[in-house]
């Protein structure tokens, strides 16, 4: 598919969906986050550029990812449940998706040095991958908490030849590799693009990034109508930052039958305080460049988040789940560290799939509201990331030894 | 904000540029940070930045992100801020705070102007809050007579210092080089043309700061800016001296030798 003007959702100029969105950033940064808007959009409507992404997204990539009907985990869901297969991807995720993107706009733009942020690492394996392709330095910036519970990751992207640094500040996790960063783009802007993993941020990353997932959802929506000849009922979806979910949901928001379900980390459950779900558990305010819902104390502050995922681990969002949030087109519901893991479980022993950590958050989900649903009723999930990053994880939650 | 351009206008007949310090309220206590910049400005500071602690400070480099953890966990409060302003407002100086947006707008941009004013607060830097999404901060800091200080860069070109310079009042804060805050061996050359670029669109007086801690580089800087602004280096005394007597003793040496180096 192409990134034509015509099927891009409108937002307002300055990137604000409702209230939310826009640029809190440092004046420092404002001229490249314009050369970056600028070069997206001529981007977008050269056919050079686009047939060089699709041609990656097939050739590389493995696009499109199948769509997959998994008949044994939806007898437990008590509908049926198609798997859009992201986990198939190069690399093992959906990230892949927009890096090659964003990696494509770097050489654009002449720049030769990439910075990323990560959690769980997939999103700086993906970082690393596409800079070992287009020959760019690559740093990753990841906190020192999540370089421990995802040590194949570092290695992954040690061995594509990416510089990985362990933040220590603050929290020690996706917050803090993103302030760092932020630091890191600041200094360096003139030759160094940052490539941010998510639909947070400043603008246009949100927009930006969005538009580089919607290939999930346009295939998916292809997909089902030829397996199951009529749009499903609902799409579901993890949500930590939000590109996932954002990526599947943004072609079906024009179809008003089907329902968005997003599922968020509840950690050890919301009323805990030890929990990520920023939508549930959290309220409007501003982090990382952007005006999101944010999990902070009555002062602004930034409240530590926590959850078993650390893809999902982060107390922002994207702006444009605030949105859909409050003009009610999706609906968030937390998803404990249990019951993500149970979930984690079932699919890898009735499908023979191990999905990431974080996906198996939107699986849970899928059981939790099935009571809703008819057993004939579709729900497409997003199997957004496969789970051999997590098996050390795993593996010590059920009490095996290895 | 009138007191701040009273302040510009007796350096500029003493022939030199304004000093400016910051300190993080809260470090390395509440009663200390208000404590320390008094001496600050009893021993030759023209007006001083009261830090707004934030959990995420993007524009900081290591050394005021140490001291911000610190006054974090001393649970410094906005309001414990706005009772420094007004223990240092007794001076007679200008008395500013630098906040990240976050706070503010968590806080209420209604209130927080207001209760700034109420401690009778000169002005505030927004080190993340871009023009174009301050409409209710602009309306609200020119109802309450507060100076609204933005922070350009050298990576600003020129119609975007237009813009930004023309919804500034009481000072331009102009970024020293592209990066974080924190002390530098050098000044960055490009501070000087950044001020020469900001004198073509406005009148106002320009301060620089980023990298400037030794008064070798406060000369250097106070030769072509208006302001110099100095924020680390008080903060890394405080942070290698734990002798509090010995840290005050260092600080008044630094605000005097800064002080001496402005006359041009």
């Amino acid at each position: 598919m192409t990134l034509s003007a015509e099927n891009l959702r409108v937002d307002s100029a300055a990137g604000h969906f409702g209230p939310y969105g826009g640029r809190f950033v440092p004046e420092a940064l404002i001229s490249a986050l314009e050369e970056l808007d600028l070069e997206y959009h001529k981007a977008i409507q050269d056919p050079e550029f686009n047939q060089e992404l699709s041609g990656l997204q097939k050739n590389y990539v493995g696009r499109p990812s199948p769509l997959t009907e998994a008949k044994r985990f939806s007898e437990y869901a008590k509908l049926r449940v198609f798997l859009k297969r992201e986990d198939l991807n190069h690399t093992g995720s959906h990230k892949i998706n927009n890096v090659l993107g964003q990696a494509l706009l770097t050489v654009r733009m002449g720049k030769k040095r990439v910075i990323a942020e990560t959690g769980a690492g997939q999103h700086g394996v993906a970082t690393a991958t596409a800079a070992a392709l287009f020959g760019l330095d690559c740093v990753v910036y990841m906190g020192e908490e999540d370089t421990q519970r995802q040590a194949l990751n570092v290695a992954r992207m040690k061995l594509l030849g990416a510089e990985v640094i362990p933040v220590t500040t603050g929290t020690r996790t996706l917050k803090d590799a993103i302030n760092e960063a932020m630091r890191d783009w600041v200094t360096n802007v003139e030759t160094t693009h940052y490539l941010l993993g998510t639909v947070a941020g400043p603008h246009p990353f949100p927009t930006m990034v969005r538009d580089f997932h919607r290939v999930m959802g346009v295939e998916a929506r292809e997909q089902i109508l030829n397996q199951a000849g009529r749009l499903p009922e609902a799409i579901a979806a993890c949500v930590g930052g939000g590109s996932n979910a954002i990526g599947i949901f943004h072609p079906f928001i024009d179809d008003e039958t089907v329902q968005l379900h997003g599922f968020e980390a509840a950690g050890d459950g919301v009323a805990t305080g030890r929990h990520a779900a920023t939508l549930t558990g959290g309220s409007p305010g501003i982090l990382h460049g952007t005006r999101s819902y944010v999990l902070q104390d009555k002062d602004g502050q930034t409240l530590p988040s926590h959850s078993i995922s650390a893809g999902l681990d982060y107390p922002g969002v994207g702006p444009e789940h605030a949105w859909l949030k409050d003009i009610k087109r999706a609906s968030y519901h937390p998803i404990t560290d249990t019951e993500a893991m149970d979930a984690f479980s079932l699919l890898s022993k009735t499908e023979g799939i191990i999905p990431a950590i974080e996906t198996a958050h939107a699986l849970a989900g899928v059981l939790k509201i099935s009571d809703q649903f008819k057993p004939t009723d579709i729900v497409v999930v997003n199997c957004s990331g496969r789970g051999d990053k997590d098996v050390e994880t795993a593996a010590k939650w059920f009490g095996l030894k290895i | 904000m009138n007191s701040i351009l009273e302040v510009f206008k007796k350096t500029k007949v003493e022939n030199r540029a304004a000093l400016i310090a910051y300190l993080p309220a809260g470090f390395p206590n509440k009663e200390k940070s208000s404590e320390i910049l008094r001496l600050i400005l009893d021993n030759g500071a023209d007006m001083v930045e009261v830090g707004l602690p934030y959990s995420d400070p993007l524009m900081d480099g290591p050394t005021i992100q140490q001291a911000v953890e610190i006054s974090l966990e001393n649970k410094t409060s906005i309001d414990d801020c706005f009772q420094i302003v007004k223990e240092l407002s007794t001076s007679k100086k200008p008395v500013l705070i630098m906040s990240y947006y976050s706070p503010i707008e968590k806080y209420g941009v209604s209130k927080f102007v207001e209760n700034f004013a109420l401690a009778n607060g000169a002005g505030v830097i927004t080190p993340d809050l871009t023009i174009e999404e301050a409409g209710p901060w602009i309306l609200k800091t020119t109802e309450q007579e507060i100076a609204r200080v933005f922070v350009v860069a050298p990576s600003s070109k020129a119609a975007r210092l237009t813009k930004v310079a023309s919804e500034v009042t009481g000072f331009v804060y102009a970024a020293s080089l592209m990066g974080v805050t924190g002390t530098r061996a050098q000044v960055s050359s490009k501070a000087e043309e950044l001020v020469a670029n900001l004198r073509k669109t406005t009148d106002l007086p320009i301060a620089v700061g980023l990298g400037v801690s030794t008064p070798a580089q406060a000369k250097t800087v106070g030769a072509f800016a208006d302001g110099v602004i100095v924020g680390s280096a008080f903060v890394k005394i405080l942070l290698e001296n734990s002798d509090f007597e010995k840290a005050k003793t260092l600080i008044v040496e630094l605000t005097q030798q800064l002080r001496a180096a402005l006359p041009r």
